[in-house]
Protein backbone atom coordinates (compact mmCIF):
# COMPACT_ATOMS: atom_id res chain seq x y z
CA UNK A 1 0.00 0.00 0.00
CA UNK A 2 1.55 3.49 -0.75
CA UNK A 3 -0.03 6.54 0.55
CA UNK A 4 2.01 9.84 0.01
CA UNK A 5 2.87 10.53 3.54
CA UNK A 6 1.25 13.98 5.40
CA UNK A 7 3.70 16.65 6.48
CA UNK A 8 2.54 17.16 10.05
CA UNK A 9 1.01 20.65 10.94
CA UNK A 10 -0.15 20.64 7.29
CA UNK A 11 -4.19 21.33 8.78
CA UNK A 12 -4.91 24.49 10.18
CA UNK A 13 -5.15 25.41 13.83
CA UNK A 14 -1.77 24.19 15.38
CA UNK A 15 -0.68 27.28 16.37
CA UNK A 16 1.44 28.82 13.74
CA UNK A 17 -1.37 30.45 11.08
CA UNK A 18 -1.11 34.40 11.79
CA UNK A 19 2.22 34.60 13.43
CA UNK A 20 4.61 36.40 11.74
CA UNK A 21 8.25 34.62 10.99
CA UNK A 22 11.54 36.76 11.04
CA UNK A 23 11.20 37.17 7.39
CA UNK A 24 7.76 38.88 7.61
CA UNK A 25 8.28 42.87 6.63
CA UNK A 26 5.12 42.96 8.29
CA UNK A 27 4.60 47.32 9.91
CA UNK A 28 0.98 47.61 11.50
CA UNK A 29 -0.83 50.23 9.48
CA UNK A 30 -1.94 53.50 10.46
CA UNK A 31 -5.81 52.13 10.22
CA UNK A 32 -4.76 49.34 12.57
CA UNK A 33 -3.15 51.65 15.16
CA UNK A 34 -5.61 54.54 14.84
CA UNK A 35 -8.01 51.61 15.60
CA UNK A 36 -6.28 50.13 18.72
CA UNK A 37 -5.70 53.60 20.57
CA UNK A 38 -9.68 54.16 20.02
CA UNK A 39 -10.12 50.03 22.07
CA UNK A 40 -7.52 51.73 24.70
CA UNK A 41 -9.70 54.52 25.24
CA UNK A 42 -12.76 52.94 25.45
CA UNK A 43 -11.49 50.34 27.99
CA UNK A 44 -10.14 53.28 30.07
CA UNK A 45 -13.43 54.77 30.02
CA UNK A 46 -15.31 51.88 31.02
CA UNK A 47 -13.14 50.76 34.26
CA UNK A 48 -14.08 54.78 34.88
CA UNK A 49 -17.30 54.30 34.87
CA UNK A 50 -17.50 50.29 36.93
CA UNK A 51 -15.61 52.19 39.29
CA UNK A 52 -17.59 55.01 40.49
CA UNK A 53 -20.94 53.02 39.85
CA UNK A 54 -19.40 50.46 42.20
CA UNK A 55 -18.71 53.50 44.94
CA UNK A 56 -21.72 55.03 44.34
CA UNK A 57 -24.01 51.57 44.85
CA UNK A 58 -21.73 51.20 48.27
CA UNK A 59 -22.36 54.14 49.80
CA UNK A 60 -26.02 54.01 49.42
CA UNK A 61 -26.10 50.61 50.56
CA UNK A 62 -23.99 51.80 53.93
CA UNK A 63 -26.20 54.61 54.46
CA UNK A 64 -29.18 52.45 54.19
CA UNK A 65 -28.04 50.34 56.39
CA UNK A 66 -26.37 52.82 58.91
CA UNK A 67 -29.06 55.06 59.03
CA UNK A 68 -32.10 51.56 59.94
CA UNK A 69 -33.27 52.45 63.19
CA UNK A 70 -32.06 49.04 64.76
CA UNK A 71 -28.79 50.04 63.71
CA UNK A 72 -26.93 50.50 67.06
CA UNK A 73 -28.54 47.15 68.46
CA UNK A 74 -27.98 45.26 65.86
CA UNK A 75 -24.06 46.33 65.37
CA UNK A 76 -23.82 44.84 68.89
CA UNK A 77 -25.26 41.77 68.53
CA UNK A 78 -23.92 40.77 65.49
CA UNK A 79 -20.74 42.30 64.72
CA UNK A 80 -19.08 42.36 67.53
CA UNK A 81 -15.18 42.87 67.83
CA UNK A 82 -14.61 41.10 71.18
CA UNK A 83 -17.22 38.09 70.83
CA UNK A 84 -15.44 37.51 66.97
CA UNK A 85 -12.29 37.25 68.50
CA UNK A 86 -13.26 35.01 71.46
CA UNK A 87 -14.99 32.61 68.54
CA UNK A 88 -12.50 32.47 65.75
CA UNK A 89 -9.87 29.99 67.51
CA UNK A 90 -12.76 27.77 68.29
CA UNK A 91 -14.26 27.85 64.91
CA UNK A 92 -11.72 27.61 62.73
CA UNK A 93 -10.97 24.22 65.36
CA UNK A 94 -14.30 22.89 64.62
CA UNK A 95 -13.56 24.01 61.08
CA UNK A 96 -11.02 21.39 60.77
CA UNK A 97 -13.52 18.56 61.35
CA UNK A 98 -15.95 20.16 58.61
CA UNK A 99 -12.66 19.49 55.84
CA UNK A 100 -12.28 16.00 56.96
CA UNK A 101 -16.34 15.29 56.40
CA UNK A 102 -15.76 16.32 53.22
CA UNK A 103 -12.90 14.80 52.12
CA UNK A 104 -13.93 11.64 53.48
CA UNK A 105 -17.89 11.93 52.40
CA UNK A 106 -16.49 13.47 49.02
CA UNK A 107 -14.59 10.26 48.13
CA UNK A 108 -17.70 7.69 49.09
CA UNK A 109 -20.38 9.89 47.51
CA UNK A 110 -17.84 10.01 43.88
CA UNK A 111 -17.73 5.88 44.56
CA UNK A 112 -21.58 5.54 45.11
CA UNK A 113 -22.74 7.88 43.03
CA UNK A 114 -20.72 6.19 40.10
CA UNK A 115 -22.12 2.72 40.93
CA UNK A 116 -25.89 3.64 41.14
CA UNK A 117 -25.09 5.44 37.95
CA UNK A 118 -23.78 2.44 36.38
CA UNK A 119 -26.30 0.43 38.02
CA UNK A 120 -29.30 2.33 36.22
CA UNK A 121 -27.79 2.20 32.49
CA UNK A 122 -27.41 -1.80 32.96
CA UNK A 123 -29.84 -3.87 30.39
CA UNK A 124 -30.93 -7.13 30.38
CA UNK A 125 -33.28 -8.82 32.46
CA UNK A 126 -30.99 -10.09 35.54
CA UNK A 127 -30.29 -6.54 36.71
CA UNK A 128 -33.57 -5.43 36.45
CA UNK A 129 -34.23 -5.34 40.27
CA UNK A 130 -30.51 -3.88 40.21
CA UNK A 131 -32.36 -0.93 38.16
CA UNK A 132 -35.30 -0.47 39.88
CA UNK A 133 -33.65 -0.05 43.11
CA UNK A 134 -31.07 2.47 42.07
CA UNK A 135 -34.03 4.18 40.45
CA UNK A 136 -35.81 4.17 44.12
CA UNK A 137 -32.79 5.03 45.55
CA UNK A 138 -31.87 8.56 43.70
CA UNK A 139 -35.69 9.59 43.60
CA UNK A 140 -35.83 8.99 47.33
CA UNK A 141 -33.34 10.40 48.91
CA UNK A 142 -33.04 13.84 46.24
CA UNK A 143 -36.85 14.38 47.04
CA UNK A 144 -36.20 14.13 51.01
CA UNK A 145 -34.71 17.15 52.53
CA UNK A 146 -31.35 17.23 54.08
CA UNK A 147 -32.00 18.10 57.37
CA UNK A 148 -34.57 15.51 57.41
CA UNK A 149 -32.44 12.54 56.70
CA UNK A 150 -29.59 13.97 59.08
CA UNK A 151 -32.12 14.20 62.03
CA UNK A 152 -32.98 10.44 60.89
CA UNK A 153 -30.11 8.65 61.05
CA UNK A 154 -28.35 11.22 63.63
CA UNK A 155 -31.44 10.66 65.64
CA UNK A 156 -33.16 7.92 65.03
CA UNK A 157 -30.15 5.22 64.36
CA UNK A 158 -28.63 5.12 67.87
CA UNK A 159 -32.73 5.47 69.21
CA UNK A 160 -32.61 1.97 68.10
CA UNK A 161 -29.95 1.22 70.55
CA UNK A 162 -28.83 -1.94 68.06
CA UNK A 163 -25.48 -3.86 69.56
CA UNK A 164 -22.40 -2.46 67.43
CA UNK A 165 -23.92 0.33 65.54
CA UNK A 166 -22.16 3.55 66.10
CA UNK A 167 -23.69 6.43 67.81
CA UNK A 168 -21.12 8.47 66.96
CA UNK A 169 -22.43 12.06 65.69
CA UNK A 170 -20.06 12.76 63.18
CA UNK A 171 -20.06 8.82 61.71
CA UNK A 172 -23.42 9.15 61.18
CA UNK A 173 -24.25 12.78 59.99
CA UNK A 174 -21.17 11.81 57.48
CA UNK A 175 -23.70 8.26 56.34
CA UNK A 176 -26.44 10.91 56.11
CA UNK A 177 -24.64 13.59 54.02
CA UNK A 178 -23.55 10.89 51.56
CA UNK A 179 -26.46 8.93 51.29
CA UNK A 180 -28.10 12.24 50.13
CA UNK A 181 -25.41 13.48 48.17
CA UNK A 182 -24.29 10.48 46.31
CA UNK A 183 -28.36 10.54 44.88
CA UNK A 184 -27.34 13.73 43.24
CA UNK A 185 -24.28 12.65 41.97
CA UNK A 186 -25.65 9.76 40.66
CA UNK A 187 -27.56 11.33 38.55
CA UNK A 188 -24.84 13.88 37.12
CA UNK A 189 -23.20 10.75 36.14
CA UNK A 190 -25.89 9.60 34.73
CA UNK A 191 -26.52 12.76 32.64
CA UNK A 192 -22.98 12.35 31.60
CA UNK A 193 -22.92 8.98 30.49
CA UNK A 194 -26.21 9.68 28.23
CA UNK A 195 -24.71 12.52 26.65
CA UNK A 196 -21.90 10.33 25.08
CA UNK A 197 -23.44 9.83 21.77
CA UNK A 198 -24.77 6.40 20.76
CA UNK A 199 -22.19 5.57 18.12
CA UNK A 200 -19.52 5.40 20.07
CA UNK A 201 -20.81 2.56 21.81
CA UNK A 202 -21.59 0.95 18.34
CA UNK A 203 -17.88 1.53 17.12
CA UNK A 204 -16.52 0.10 20.52
CA UNK A 205 -19.20 -3.17 19.55
CA UNK A 206 -17.77 -3.17 16.30
CA UNK A 207 -14.65 -3.60 17.38
CA UNK A 208 -15.46 -6.46 19.56
CA UNK A 209 -15.53 -5.18 22.72
CA UNK A 210 -18.30 -6.51 25.31
CA UNK A 211 -20.63 -4.44 26.87
CA UNK A 212 -18.61 -3.74 29.72
CA UNK A 213 -15.89 -3.01 28.09
CA UNK A 214 -16.92 -0.28 26.13
CA UNK A 215 -18.80 1.12 29.23
CA UNK A 216 -15.47 0.90 30.73
CA UNK A 217 -13.11 1.84 27.94
CA UNK A 218 -15.08 4.13 25.67
CA UNK A 219 -18.70 5.89 27.51
CA UNK A 220 -17.31 6.42 31.70
CA UNK A 221 -14.08 7.90 30.34
CA UNK A 222 -15.89 10.99 28.14
CA UNK A 223 -18.95 11.03 30.38
CA UNK A 224 -16.97 11.92 33.52
CA UNK A 225 -14.40 14.02 31.85
CA UNK A 226 -18.01 16.23 30.54
CA UNK A 227 -19.16 16.47 34.12
CA UNK A 228 -16.20 17.84 35.92
CA UNK A 229 -17.67 20.93 36.39
CA UNK A 230 -21.20 19.83 37.84
CA UNK A 231 -19.28 17.08 40.21
CA UNK A 232 -17.25 20.33 41.51
CA UNK A 233 -20.32 22.35 41.97
CA UNK A 234 -22.15 19.35 43.92
CA UNK A 235 -18.67 19.34 45.81
CA UNK A 236 -18.61 22.67 46.31
CA UNK A 237 -22.19 22.55 48.08
CA UNK A 238 -21.58 19.51 50.20
CA UNK A 239 -18.46 21.25 52.03
CA UNK A 240 -20.80 24.20 53.19
CA UNK A 241 -23.55 21.30 53.94
CA UNK A 242 -21.41 19.44 56.18
CA UNK A 243 -22.08 22.59 58.72
CA UNK A 244 -25.62 20.53 59.10
CA UNK A 245 -23.62 17.48 61.20
CA UNK A 246 -23.86 19.86 64.28
CA UNK A 247 -27.25 19.12 64.46
CA UNK A 248 -26.36 15.98 66.56
CA UNK A 249 -24.15 17.95 68.43
CA UNK A 250 -20.69 16.95 66.62
CA UNK A 251 -18.56 20.00 67.31
CA UNK A 252 -17.73 21.53 63.98
CA UNK A 253 -17.28 24.95 63.27
CA UNK A 254 -21.07 25.84 63.49
CA UNK A 255 -21.52 24.27 66.49
CA UNK A 256 -18.52 25.88 67.75
CA UNK A 257 -20.15 28.97 67.09
CA UNK A 258 -23.81 28.01 68.87
CA UNK A 259 -21.50 27.01 72.29
CA UNK A 260 -20.08 30.31 72.89
CA UNK A 261 -23.41 31.83 71.18
CA UNK A 262 -25.51 30.01 73.60
CA UNK A 263 -23.01 31.28 76.65
CA UNK A 264 -22.96 35.05 75.77
CA UNK A 265 -26.58 35.84 73.75
CA UNK A 266 -24.60 37.58 71.04
CA UNK A 267 -24.98 36.22 67.45
CA UNK A 268 -21.18 37.51 66.20
CA UNK A 269 -19.64 34.04 66.45
CA UNK A 270 -22.20 32.66 63.60
CA UNK A 271 -21.20 35.54 61.25
CA UNK A 272 -17.39 34.11 62.16
CA UNK A 273 -18.55 30.56 60.88
CA UNK A 274 -20.51 31.86 57.99
CA UNK A 275 -17.63 33.79 56.78
CA UNK A 276 -15.01 30.63 57.11
CA UNK A 277 -17.54 28.59 55.28
CA UNK A 278 -17.24 31.44 52.84
CA UNK A 279 -13.42 31.45 52.69
CA UNK A 280 -13.20 28.05 52.30
CA UNK A 281 -15.56 27.71 49.14
CA UNK A 282 -14.68 30.66 47.32
CA UNK A 283 -10.93 28.82 46.28
CA UNK A 284 -13.28 25.66 45.40
CA UNK A 285 -15.14 27.83 43.37
CA UNK A 286 -13.06 29.41 41.33
CA UNK A 287 -11.26 26.29 40.88
CA UNK A 288 -13.97 25.34 39.71
CA UNK A 289 -14.29 27.77 37.05
CA UNK A 290 -10.94 27.68 35.71
CA UNK A 291 -11.29 23.72 35.39
CA UNK A 292 -14.54 24.65 33.55
CA UNK A 293 -12.81 27.66 31.56
CA UNK A 294 -9.61 24.94 30.72
CA UNK A 295 -12.27 22.55 28.96
CA UNK A 296 -13.90 25.21 27.12
CA UNK A 297 -10.71 26.33 26.00
CA UNK A 298 -9.57 22.89 24.80
CA UNK A 299 -12.77 21.69 22.99
CA UNK A 300 -12.56 25.03 21.00
CA UNK A 301 -9.18 24.84 20.06
CA UNK A 302 -10.71 21.52 18.81
CA UNK A 303 -8.33 19.24 21.42
CA UNK A 304 -9.10 16.21 23.46
CA UNK A 305 -12.38 16.01 25.79
CA UNK B 1 -17.51 -20.67 -6.95
CA UNK B 2 -16.67 -23.14 -4.94
CA UNK B 3 -15.76 -21.19 -2.05
CA UNK B 4 -17.97 -20.96 1.08
CA UNK B 5 -19.28 -16.80 0.76
CA UNK B 6 -17.70 -14.91 3.35
CA UNK B 7 -21.02 -13.46 4.35
CA UNK B 8 -24.57 -14.45 2.69
CA UNK B 9 -27.84 -13.31 3.46
CA UNK B 10 -31.05 -14.64 3.41
CA UNK B 11 -35.14 -13.43 3.25
CA UNK B 12 -33.04 -10.73 5.39
CA UNK B 13 -36.21 -8.22 7.13
CA UNK B 14 -35.32 -5.32 9.59
CA UNK B 15 -38.37 -2.90 10.14
CA UNK B 16 -38.09 0.23 12.55
CA UNK B 17 -41.11 0.90 14.69
CA UNK B 18 -43.79 0.57 11.27
CA UNK B 19 -41.06 1.28 8.77
CA UNK B 20 -40.06 -1.51 6.53
CA UNK B 21 -36.01 -0.92 5.59
CA UNK B 22 -35.30 -4.20 4.82
CA UNK B 23 -38.13 -6.14 3.24
CA UNK B 24 -36.07 -9.24 1.83
CA UNK B 25 -32.47 -9.02 1.19
CA UNK B 26 -30.40 -11.82 0.22
CA UNK B 27 -26.54 -11.18 -0.93
CA UNK B 28 -23.65 -12.98 -0.93
CA UNK B 29 -20.13 -11.64 -0.60
CA UNK B 30 -17.32 -14.49 -2.32
CA UNK B 31 -13.66 -14.04 -0.41
CA UNK B 32 -11.53 -11.47 -1.84
CA UNK B 33 -13.99 -9.56 -3.53
CA UNK B 34 -15.58 -6.35 -3.10
CA UNK B 35 -19.62 -5.48 -3.28
CA UNK B 36 -20.51 -2.39 -3.64
CA UNK B 37 -24.23 -1.65 -2.12
CA UNK B 38 -25.73 1.21 -4.24
CA UNK B 39 -29.70 3.12 -3.57
CA UNK B 40 -30.86 6.09 -2.97
CA UNK B 41 -30.74 7.44 0.72
CA UNK B 42 -32.75 5.22 3.24
CA UNK B 43 -32.76 2.72 0.75
CA UNK B 44 -31.57 0.55 3.67
CA UNK B 45 -27.82 0.26 2.40
CA UNK B 46 -26.33 1.37 6.26
CA UNK B 47 -29.01 -0.63 7.65
CA UNK B 48 -28.05 -3.91 6.19
CA UNK B 49 -24.27 -3.23 6.74
CA UNK B 50 -25.23 -2.89 10.59
CA UNK B 51 -27.14 -6.24 10.28
CA UNK B 52 -24.31 -8.05 9.42
CA UNK B 53 -22.59 -6.69 12.12
CA UNK B 54 -25.31 -7.26 14.61
CA UNK B 55 -25.64 -4.08 15.49
CA UNK B 56 -29.47 -4.14 14.69
CA UNK B 57 -31.13 -7.07 15.35
CA UNK B 58 -32.85 -8.64 12.25
CA UNK B 59 -36.62 -9.33 12.33
CA UNK B 60 -36.50 -12.34 10.05
CA UNK B 61 -34.34 -14.13 8.17
CA UNK B 62 -30.61 -15.07 8.10
CA UNK B 63 -27.29 -14.07 7.90
CA UNK B 64 -23.98 -16.41 7.20
CA UNK B 65 -20.48 -15.55 8.21
CA UNK B 66 -17.88 -18.30 6.79
CA UNK B 67 -20.69 -20.37 6.82
CA UNK B 68 -21.87 -20.40 10.35
CA UNK B 69 -24.99 -19.00 10.83
CA UNK B 70 -24.32 -15.83 12.91
CA UNK B 71 -27.89 -14.54 13.40
CA UNK B 72 -28.80 -17.48 15.89
CA UNK B 73 -29.59 -16.52 19.17
CA UNK B 74 -27.17 -18.64 20.20
CA UNK B 75 -23.95 -17.48 18.76
CA UNK B 76 -21.42 -15.69 20.57
CA UNK B 77 -22.57 -11.98 19.30
CA UNK B 78 -19.08 -10.10 20.55
CA UNK B 79 -17.02 -13.03 18.58
CA UNK B 80 -18.84 -12.54 15.27
CA UNK B 81 -18.08 -8.87 15.61
CA UNK B 82 -14.38 -9.33 16.69
CA UNK B 83 -14.54 -11.35 12.76
CA UNK B 84 -15.56 -8.44 11.35
CA UNK B 85 -14.09 -4.48 10.87
CA UNK B 86 -16.28 -1.45 10.37
CA UNK B 87 -15.96 1.81 9.20
CA UNK B 88 -18.55 4.28 9.67
CA UNK B 89 -19.33 7.52 8.09
CA UNK B 90 -18.89 10.01 10.85
CA UNK B 91 -15.23 8.05 11.41
CA UNK B 92 -16.47 7.74 15.42
CA UNK B 93 -12.99 7.99 16.47
CA UNK B 94 -12.58 7.89 20.28
CA UNK B 95 -12.05 11.54 21.37
CA UNK B 96 -10.21 10.70 24.00
CA UNK B 97 -7.65 8.53 23.08
CA UNK B 98 -4.46 9.51 20.82
CA UNK B 99 -4.45 7.81 17.21
CA UNK B 100 -2.66 4.75 18.07
CA UNK B 101 -4.88 4.43 21.54
CA UNK B 102 -7.97 4.62 18.92
CA UNK B 103 -6.03 1.56 17.11
CA UNK B 104 -4.89 -0.61 19.75
CA UNK B 105 -8.24 -0.78 22.04
CA UNK B 106 -9.72 -3.69 20.50
CA UNK B 107 -6.39 -5.67 20.34
CA UNK B 108 -5.52 -5.13 23.45
CA UNK B 109 -8.70 -5.41 25.28
CA UNK B 110 -10.54 -8.06 23.31
CA UNK B 111 -7.71 -10.21 21.68
CA UNK B 112 -5.14 -9.77 24.77
CA UNK B 113 -2.49 -8.61 22.66
CA UNK B 114 0.55 -7.18 24.40
CA UNK B 115 0.35 -3.52 24.58
CA UNK B 116 3.89 -3.62 23.09
CA UNK B 117 3.11 -5.40 19.54
CA UNK B 118 -0.44 -3.62 19.70
CA UNK B 119 1.66 -0.38 19.54
CA UNK B 120 4.27 -1.70 16.97
CA UNK B 121 1.12 -3.50 14.40
CA UNK B 122 -0.29 0.40 14.87
CA UNK B 123 2.77 1.88 13.68
CA UNK B 124 2.95 -0.34 10.93
CA UNK B 125 -0.58 0.45 9.78
CA UNK B 126 -0.35 4.03 10.34
CA UNK B 127 2.87 3.88 8.24
CA UNK B 128 1.20 2.23 5.43
CA UNK B 129 -1.76 5.17 5.64
CA UNK B 130 0.70 8.01 5.29
CA UNK B 131 -0.07 8.99 8.81
CA UNK B 132 3.04 7.83 11.34
CA UNK B 133 3.34 11.29 12.23
CA UNK B 134 0.00 11.11 13.88
CA UNK B 135 0.36 8.29 16.28
CA UNK B 136 0.19 10.83 19.22
CA UNK B 137 -2.26 13.35 18.14
CA UNK B 138 -6.05 13.20 19.44
CA UNK B 139 -8.22 12.74 16.68
CA UNK B 140 -9.57 16.19 16.87
CA UNK B 141 -6.21 17.55 15.89
CA UNK B 142 -6.81 16.00 12.33
CA UNK B 143 -8.72 16.53 8.40
CA UNK B 144 -11.61 14.35 8.32
CA UNK B 145 -9.77 12.63 5.58
CA UNK B 146 -6.89 12.04 8.42
CA UNK B 147 -9.72 10.99 10.96
CA UNK B 148 -10.96 8.51 8.17
CA UNK B 149 -7.72 6.79 7.85
CA UNK B 150 -7.41 6.41 11.29
CA UNK B 151 -10.64 4.57 11.64
CA UNK B 152 -9.68 2.18 9.01
CA UNK B 153 -6.34 1.46 10.67
CA UNK B 154 -8.37 0.70 13.98
CA UNK B 155 -10.66 -1.54 12.11
CA UNK B 156 -7.72 -3.53 10.60
CA UNK B 157 -5.91 -3.61 13.61
CA UNK B 158 -7.64 -7.01 14.63
CA UNK B 159 -7.03 -8.29 11.27
CA UNK B 160 -10.61 -8.41 10.52
CA UNK B 161 -12.36 -11.46 7.95
CA UNK B 162 -14.38 -9.07 6.46
CA UNK B 163 -14.39 -5.07 6.19
CA UNK B 164 -17.61 -3.13 5.98
CA UNK B 165 -17.78 0.03 4.93
CA UNK B 166 -20.56 2.57 5.22
CA UNK B 167 -20.13 5.75 3.32
CA UNK B 168 -16.95 6.43 4.09
CA UNK B 169 -16.15 9.29 1.96
CA UNK B 170 -20.07 11.02 2.45
CA UNK B 171 -18.90 13.22 5.24
CA UNK B 172 -15.94 14.27 3.95
CA UNK B 173 -14.92 17.42 1.78
CA UNK B 174 -14.19 16.54 -2.00
CA UNK B 175 -10.39 17.12 -1.74
CA UNK B 176 -10.46 14.57 1.07
CA UNK B 177 -11.98 11.65 -0.92
CA UNK B 178 -9.58 10.60 -2.77
CA UNK B 179 -6.80 9.76 -0.54
CA UNK B 180 -9.45 7.60 1.75
CA UNK B 181 -10.75 6.27 -2.05
CA UNK B 182 -6.88 4.98 -2.41
CA UNK B 183 -6.34 3.13 0.76
CA UNK B 184 -9.84 1.42 0.23
CA UNK B 185 -7.90 0.42 -3.69
CA UNK B 186 -4.92 -0.62 -2.40
CA UNK B 187 -6.68 -3.19 0.44
CA UNK B 188 -8.80 -4.69 -2.54
CA UNK B 189 -5.26 -5.47 -4.37
CA UNK B 190 -4.20 -6.74 -0.63
CA UNK B 191 -7.24 -9.51 -1.07
CA UNK B 192 -9.11 -7.91 1.65
CA UNK B 193 -12.62 -8.91 1.32
CA UNK B 194 -15.29 -5.69 1.36
CA UNK B 195 -18.51 -4.91 1.47
CA UNK B 196 -19.45 -0.94 0.77
CA UNK B 197 -22.50 1.33 0.67
CA UNK B 198 -21.36 4.36 -1.71
CA UNK B 199 -22.58 7.30 -3.12
CA UNK B 200 -19.34 7.25 -5.25
CA UNK B 201 -20.67 5.87 -8.43
CA UNK B 202 -17.30 6.04 -9.94
CA UNK B 203 -14.98 4.44 -7.25
CA UNK B 204 -18.20 1.95 -7.23
CA UNK B 205 -17.87 1.21 -10.91
CA UNK B 206 -13.84 0.79 -10.60
CA UNK B 207 -13.69 -1.43 -8.06
CA UNK B 208 -16.34 -3.61 -6.96
CA UNK B 209 -16.56 -7.59 -8.23
CA UNK B 210 -20.10 -7.30 -7.31
CA UNK B 211 -22.72 -4.00 -7.25
CA UNK B 212 -25.79 -4.68 -5.68
CA UNK B 213 -28.91 -2.15 -6.04
CA UNK B 214 -31.39 -1.45 -3.17
CA UNK B 215 -34.84 -0.54 -3.69
CA UNK B 216 -37.10 -0.40 -1.42
CA UNK B 217 -35.71 -2.92 0.80
CA UNK B 218 -34.68 -5.50 -1.64
CA UNK B 219 -31.28 -5.92 -3.76
CA UNK B 220 -33.59 -4.72 -7.41
CA UNK B 221 -30.80 -5.74 -9.58
CA UNK B 222 -27.03 -7.57 -8.83
CA UNK B 223 -24.20 -8.11 -11.13
CA UNK B 224 -20.68 -7.36 -12.21
CA UNK B 225 -19.94 -3.78 -12.05
CA UNK B 226 -20.28 -3.74 -16.09
CA UNK B 227 -23.06 -5.04 -16.04
CA UNK B 228 -25.31 -2.61 -13.71
CA UNK B 229 -23.49 0.30 -14.22
CA UNK B 230 -23.05 -0.36 -18.37
CA UNK B 231 -26.67 -2.15 -19.00
CA UNK B 232 -28.83 -2.18 -16.28
CA UNK B 233 -31.90 -4.49 -16.61
CA UNK B 234 -34.29 -3.50 -14.59
CA UNK B 235 -35.64 0.21 -15.16
CA UNK B 236 -35.70 1.59 -11.29
CA UNK B 237 -31.68 1.16 -11.58
CA UNK B 238 -31.53 2.70 -14.88
CA UNK B 239 -33.39 5.98 -13.91
CA UNK B 240 -31.60 6.05 -10.64
CA UNK B 241 -28.05 5.60 -12.09
CA UNK B 242 -29.06 8.67 -14.78
CA UNK B 243 -30.20 10.29 -11.24
CA UNK B 244 -27.06 10.40 -9.53
CA UNK B 245 -24.40 10.55 -12.72
CA UNK B 246 -26.65 13.14 -14.49
CA UNK B 247 -26.36 15.65 -11.99
CA UNK B 248 -22.64 16.13 -10.58
CA UNK B 249 -21.71 17.49 -7.37
CA UNK B 250 -20.20 21.29 -7.64
CA UNK B 251 -16.95 21.32 -7.41
CA UNK B 252 -16.39 17.83 -8.05
CA UNK B 253 -14.11 16.85 -11.58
Amino acid sequence: MTVTEDEPGRKDGDGTNGTPGPGDPYVPSARRIERERHRRARARRATLIAALSTLVTGAALYLVVVNAPGWPRTKETFLDAHYAREAFPKVLEGLWLNVRLLLVCGAAVLVLGMLIAVARTLRGPAFFPLRVLAAAYTDFFRGLPLIIILMIVVLGVPALRLQGVTVDPVLLGGTALTLTYSAYVAEVFRAGIESVHPSQRAAARSLGLTGRQALRYVVLPQAVRRQVPPLLNDLVSLQKDTGLVSIGGAVDAVRAADIIVGRSLNYTPYIVAGLVFVALTIPMTRFTDWVTARMDRRRAQGGAL
Amino acid sequence: MSDVPVLRMESVRKTFGGAVVLRDVGLEVAPHTVTALIGASGSGKSTLLRCANLLEEIDDGAIWLDGEEITDPRADQDAVRRRIGVVFQAYNLFPHMTVVENITLAPRRVHGVPRAEAEERARELLERLGLAARAGEYPDRLSGGQQQRVAIARALAVRPRLLLLDEITAALDPELVGEVLTVVRALKDEGMTMVLATHEMGFAREIADQVCFLDAGVVLERGTAEQVFGDPRQDRTRRFLRRVTGAPRLGRA
